[in-house]
């Protein structure tokens, strides 16, 4: 025991030599604060410096290789030559154009009329959206339902305010066989209603889910909403892709059933509306009683939002409102061109082995590679699951940069969907397509080779 | 005393608190059949007739069990939610009010900025994601100028991180380096944000003033000094860092080397960090310079350094700001970016970029924005001085900044008749019968200090100059009649 502690003293005492000695006065004690402990690493700064190192084509990261469509360039021209108050601070909770534009827009989809002032919060993105909800209303111990695979902030955002995840994963209905569509993927009523406790106090849903492009009905909806009530907890709806449903899909909001309007927070996104990711404007959406925490939150981080942006979206808005439903929609026009990129990046995944997953809605579509098996001549990378592997093999080797799905289940499900990678098809950029199809048509090839000689469960392919 | 209040026409809601003692919480429900009476009192009494009223009415009074006792908000915003801001910001917005509030520049910003900005939003991939800690145009460009103003290379990618404003690097630096239970000293008046945001991170803020010299004339920011021993006193074993305001909002005062260096001096000693928040930096007047805490011997390694582009380009509504420092310190406050909102927008940073490098060829030269913005200001500092002198009350010149205090003693105004609570500062009363009678906004001094202090501050209001001409003349014409009455 004493050897122990005399050892201990002294490992003290060198670490201080040593940081004296070379001049660099770094505190003994810890810099960070604990609330960053577990939350430092992020695959999207890993994926996506990787994609840039190796100058992949990207089908990894989330965003348009298209621009924002004209009415909206010319609404943040319009805003950027206005006048001087354009570039100046605005109401810090949210533009008052943009704020009123939005409760007009939404009340009449919600059934319930938005207060703009009191029922809305502007944010830096969805993003800050989702981090005001959880640091205002997560207390340390509080459990919050994630339904897996989830967008994957929502894990440490929990844990950096204090709260516990628990998770619930989406489940393909089909025993065997090729699980085809995100509708198959589905919550078992069972096993969500046994993830609460009195300790729960939110279930974070996202629809259309990122990745699997799974666009929850109303009777799923229904089911959480019960429960939701049953239990007195808040429900967190992500919603930033509502426009992007394909196949006729309907995107329902879970704010609009009864008895939800009062404990459900609807995170919406600029960006994603309007393929203006780079724009960074979001907000939340919700009960006054609820918004007002997340606005004390919100003037305590960041405190207002850039203004011409909003002033463009706004405008925006207003737009959409006039031509709603109709075929010059941007809310039409959209999901209808994507949901052709869609069923291109579907075939060319399915010609080559990779089964993909039809998402229903979304910017994604989830691949099996479990038939595909590579031989990853790459240390650094054993310890790390399959899809991780093969991602970084992808980018590296064959220039084609996605994203491993595993990164969006928690640590205990991961092994179980370590064999799914995610696409993003929000590209029209053609060149793209192009060297896609050049790079699986290759890959297939050899795929193609090893199947006339060899059973693929025995053979690894090898690439160098 | 019951509370109501009724959510427009086609609202399924009626929330309120209820009379009822034994349940003193929001409540709504068919379970509490005394919110249900009142709630149907209430839409008969306010003739609420309004079809969808009365079914979502039924819909509410019939739907299960919807007790929200539980939804309070976290303990980590307990007491945080007042703000002079919102109280004042309102207050002012009435168009007819001259507002030297707030502090944003009515002045245009620099017409090249504007144009970065709209060239940019023309190129396809500036409307989409870019590097989450800062688009790599501008953190290269703020490289080359700080790495020229502190005489260092500056890793762009490790030592800088871009935030929304400098508020978000405030942020920033809290959550990421402040832990629960820390001590985190501040030097009085402060920028109002920064009390919240270490109570946020659960630490505990400790407060030492700048105390002025007595028996002058004229009064300067320089004037205002803090003592050693104070400040010696108010470190100790807890304490994980300290918050300057070089040039401070809102006295205006621009620190000197040596007292830098005090300060340094005991953060060494304490093995402390520093935050220093200079977005004022620019902003310096004649006969004073800006030193950087971070440039002193043994301070880069535990300084995080905060500017803005908002204050540095005139664009407050683009908010866009940035911590420089170690990347063992700035690796922190990216762990926080990467949690919070991930990345800041694109087409801003581009035109902020832009901005940078333009100003960075002629850095020192008359034509560089950074001295031409001061000299503007120096004249229109001195302008609003002598209007203030002229009517009596004393301004306390400042070195640098935007802003000028205003002692109001002299004017001897009785605020008795002025609603507010019994122990509202007077400088809050003054404020807002200001904005009443006189239609010019201020801000109460006292926002920016703690409890203690407040007597020593109560008789000052903070004017922002940085006001086109004519705004200056609109104050000067109220003041004037002021004088008259």
């Amino acid at each position: 025991m004493g050897l122990i502690r005399n050892l201990a003293r002294s490992s003290t005492v060198i670490r201080q030599i040593l940081i004296r000695n070379n001049h660099k006065i770094i505190m003994a004690r810890q810099l960070h604060a604990s609330r960053t402990d577990g939350v430092d690493k992020n695959v999207w700064v890993e994926f996506t410096q990787l994609a840039a190192d190796y100058k992949a084509v990207n089908l990894g990261q989330g965003f348009p290789d298209f621009s924002p469509p004209k009415f909206i360039q010319e609404a943040f021209c319009k805003a950027v030559s206005g006048g001087p108050i354009m570039h100046q601070y605005t109401r810090a909770f949210g533009h008052p154009p943009l704020v009123r534009s939005l409760a007009k827009f939404f009340s009449r989809i919600v059934g319930h009329e938005i207060d703009p002032l009191e029922d809305i919060l502007v944010t830096v993105g969805a993003y800050q959206a989702l981090f005001c909800a959880f640091q205002a209303l997560v207390n340390e111990g509080d459990e919050v339902i994630i339904v897996e695979p989830f967008f994957d902030c929502y894990q440490p955002m929990v844990k950096m305010a204090g709260g516990k995840a628990v998770y619930v994963p989406l489940r393909p209905k089909a025993a065997s066989g090729a699980v085809l569509s995100s509708g198959d993927w589905v919550l078992s009523a069972e096993e969500l209603a046994s993830k609460f406790t009195p300790r729960t106090k939110a279930v974070v849903i996202n629809t259309p889910n990122n990745p699997i492009g799974k666009v929850y009905k109303t009777e799923e909806l229904q089911m959480i909403a019960d429960l939701c009530i049953k239990h007195d907890a808040l429900c967190i709806s992500d919603e930033v892709y509502e426009w992007l449903t394909y196949d006729g899909a309907k995107h329902v909001k879970i704010a609009s059933l009864p008895g939800m309007w009062e404990r459900t927070i609807t995170v919406g996104s600029a960006g994603k509306t309007f393929s203006a990711t780079g724009w960074k404007v979001g907000w939340a959406i919700s009960s006054g009683h609820i918004v007002k925490h997340m606005k004390t939150i919100h003037q305590n981080t960041v405190y207002h939002c850039a203004t011409a942006a909003q002033e463009a979206v706004a405008q925006g808005f207003e737009r959409e409102y006039e031509v709603f439903g109709s075929p010059e929609s941007y809310f039409q026009q959209l999901p209808a061109m994507l949901q052709l990129k869609r069923n291109k990046l579907a075939s060319c995944l399915e010609s080559v082995g990779l089964q993909p997953i039809m998402p229903q809605g979304g910017y994604f579509i989830t691949a099996d590679i479990s038939s595909v098996k590579v031989d990853y001549n790459d240390q650094s990378s054993v310890d790390e699951p399959n899809d991780f592997r093969f991602v970084k093999w992808l980018t590296k080797e064959k220039g084609l940069a996605a994203i491993p799905v595993s990164a969006f289940y928690s640590p205990e499900h991961s092994k179980e969907f370590d064999k799914y990678i995610r696409f993003c098809f929000v590209k029209v950029n053609e060149m793209q397509f192009m060297t896609l199809n050049l790079i699986l048509i290759r890959f297939s090839f050899l795929f193609l080779i090893v199947l006339l000689y060899d059973s693929p469960s025995t053979q690894t392919l090898s690439f160098s | 005393m019951m509370r109501s209040r009724i959510m427009m026409c086609g609202s399924p809601l009626l929330l309120f608190h209820c009379v009822c003692p034994l349940k003193p919480s929001w409540i709504l429900g068919q379970s509490d059949p005394c919110s249900m009476i009142i709630a149907r009192q209430l839409l008969h009494r306010t003739g609420f007739a309004c079809r969808s009223a009365s079914i979502n009415c039924r819909r509410f009074c019939t739907s299960q069990h919807i007790k929200m006792s539980r939804h309070t908000h976290s303990k980590r915003i307990e007491g945080l939610d007042k703000n002079v801001w919102v109280a004042f910001t309102s207050l002012a917005a009435d168009p007819s009010v001259v507002n030297l509030g707030q502090g944003f520049p009515d002045i245009p910003p620099p017409s090249y900025i504007k144009q970065a900005l709209a060239e940019a939003a023309s190129v396809d991939k500036m409307n989409q994601y870019t590097r989450g800690f800062g688009h790599p145009s501008l953190v290269k460009a703020l490289s080359q100028v700080y790495g020229t103003v502190c005489g260092r290379q500056i890793d762009p990618f490790k030592e800088i991180l871009v935030t929304v404003g400098g508020y978000g690097s405030l942020f920033s630096c809290m959550q990421g380096l402040v832990e629960v239970g820390d001590e985190v000293i501040i030097i009085e008046p402060f920028f109002d944000c920064y009390v919240p945001m270490v109570r946020m991170a659960g630490a505990k803020p400790v407060l030492i003033p700048l105390r002025l010299k007595s028996g002058k004339k004229t009064i300067t920011s320089a004037d205002w000094y803090l003592d050693p021993d104070e400040l010696s006193s108010k470190f100790n074993s807890k304490t994980k860092a300290i918050i300057i305001n070089t040039p401070n909002n809102p006295i205006g005062k621009v620190f000197t080397r040596d007292e830098l260096q005090m300060i340094a001096d005991l953060c060494i000693k304490h093995d402390t960090l520093c935050f220093s928040d200079e977005v004022y930096e620019w902003l310096i007047y004649r006969g004073h310079e800006h030193i950087k805490i971070a440039t002193l011997p043994g301070m880069w390694d535990r300084t995080i350094t905060i500017g803005s582009a908002g204050k540095t380009f005139s664009v407050t509504g683009w908010k866009l700001g940035w911590s420089v420092g170690p990347e063992h310190l700035i690796k922190h406050l990216q762990t926080v970016m990467q949690n919070t909102l991930y990345t800041c927008a694109t087409p801003l940073q581009e035109a902020v970029a832009q901005g940078l490098l333009r100003n960075f060829e002629m850095m020192g030269q008359p034509e560089c924005y950074f001295t031409s913005l001061a000299e503007e200001l120096e004249g229109k500092r001195n302008r609003m001085a002598a209007i203030v002198e002229d009517v009596g009350m004393t301004p306390v010149i400042p070195e640098g900044g935007y802003f000028m205090l205003v002692d109001v003693t002299s004017l001897n105004q009785d605020l008795s008749h002025v609603v507010g609570d019994d122990d509202e500062a007077y400088d809050y009363k003054f404020v807002k019968w200001m904005v009443k009678e006189k239609k010019l906004a201020a801000i109460p001094v006292t926002a920016f200090v703690g409890d203690e202090s407040k007597k020593e501050f109560e008789k000052y209001i903070r004017l922002c100059f940085i006001k086109q001409d004519s705004t200056l003349a609109a104050a000067e014409e109220i003041l004037k009649s002021w004088k008259k009455v």
